[in-house]
């Protein structure tokens, strides 16, 4: 059980998901503007990130390995994650509304997300089994979501100051994750 | 607009990922240096030609409904190629770029230049489409792999050019000193275009 603990404190803090290993970028700054959106991101990351990566084993482990298809490990992911994107936002607008109402417009961007792919390629890699590999999944989506709150709590302060003509959006954005990245540098060593 | 503008928007117009913010995991994950940085611009400039051609030439023949899921197998099978030769003739370059490789697939440059470009214009210029924004994204790789090595290590292209009592500046090689760079440099960028702003609209 240590294994776990270790496992899921080396996934959020000592190599965060977004700030040290650089996956998820892309919406680490487009969706962290406001702290709704923020939540809404983590949340449906989270929960899709975690089947992803459960199920994205499955297929490798009972489909790809047997028939030696290893190399057709990119478009089987691929096409696995798309195909689930769709599904889970069916099933989550047919069984619970009030989930798709804050979930909704989050779900369709997550296929383009490069930390499902990248965590689903990162559990072959490192050939984790089948719990290792929900472990890591939902650790790593805990790291993202975690990240990208912090960053909304800091990017809402933004309106409220002046801040140099140049640096206005992307740039001091860029910046200030560059920050946090370093806050996180503090926890190496702690596992 | 002709062939030559749709090449060379891509270069400094619209240039990937300063001008689009998208693909911005490759470009702070694998800079640093400017070998690593040329090679991953040029692996995801083969992808981008290659689907952005593809996309062009079947555009008449996807359903619209499943167009995006046609998008990506058709760029997967291409990340697939680059893998594959990769792996077979670079493999040393594989495998520092590593899971960035694959993760070519996501790149939101790619999927979006096919759904905003190709998916609508014909092949020549998709074809020129895909390697502007391809060379332009290749520049913008190896300029911040080239400012990371050289103050990182004190190298450039691998030869050492600082002087002798230079202090590597190792904090530009870690993943913060990724997100510092990137984000000055688009600032300088924002703050070129504002000056050629000024002298030319003489606001």
């Amino acid at each position: 059980m240590s294994d776990f603990i270790l496992l899921m404190i080396s996934a959020i803090l000592v190599n965060n998901i977004l700030l040290i290993r650089f996956l998820g970028n892309c919406p680490f700054l487009g969706v962290s503007r406001s702290m709704d959106t923020a939540t809404g991101m983590g949340m449906a990351v989270i929960f899709v990130l975690t089947l992803a990566g459960t199920i994205t084993w499955l297929v490798h482990t009972y489909i790809l390995v047997p028939l030696g298809l290893e190399y057709l490990r990119t478009i089987a992911f691929i096409l696995v994650i798309a195909t689930l994107v769709q599904f889970v936002e069916m099933v989550v607008q047919k069984t619970a509304p009030a989930l798709y109402e804050a979930l909704g417009i989050f779900l369709p961007l997550i296929t383009t997300n490069c930390a499902v792919f990248g965590v689903a390629i990162i559990n072959i890699n490192e050939g984790y089994d089948l719990i290792t590999s929900i472990f890591f999944s939902f650790a790593s989506a805990c790291g993202f979501a975690l990240a990208l709150v912090l960053m909304a709590g800091l990017r809402q302060r933004f309106a409220l100051v002046s801040i140099p003509k140049p640096f206005e959006g992307t740039a001091i954005g860029l910046v200030t994750a560059g920050l946090i990245a370093l806050a996180f540098s503090g926890f190496i060593g702690l596992v | 607009m002709s062939i030559t503008d749709e090449f060379t928007k891509g270069l400094w117009q619209t240039i990937p990922p300063f001008r689009l913010v998208l693909g911005l995991c490759p470009t702070l994950a694998v800079t640093t240096s400017g070998i690593n940085g040329m090679g991953m611009g040029l692996a995801t400039t083969f992808v981008l030609v290659f689907s952005n051609l593809f996309v062009s030439l079947l555009r008449r023949f996807i359903p619209s409904q499943v167009r995006i899921a046609s998008f990506i197998v058709i760029i997967a099978s291409f990340v697939v190629i680059v893998e594959l030769v990769m792996q077979a003739y670079f493999y040393p370059l594989f495998k520092i770029l590593g899971i960035f490789i694959p993760l070519i697939v996501v790149n939101c440059i790619i999927l979006g230049r096919a759904e905003a470009f190709a998916s609508k214009q014909n092949p020549l210029a998709s074809l020129a489409d895909g390697l502007g924004i391809g060379l332009g994204f290749t520049i913008s790789l190896f300029v911040l792999g080239c400012i990371r090595e050289l103050l990182g290590s004190g190298t450039l292209l691998e030869i050492p050019v600082m002087w002798s009592s230079f202090e590597p500046f190792t904090f530009m090689l870690k993943p913060p000193g990724a997100f510092v760079a990137l984000g000055i440099l688009l600032a300088t960028m924002n703050l070129i275009s504002q000056v050629q702003a000024r002298k030319g609209g003489g606001r």
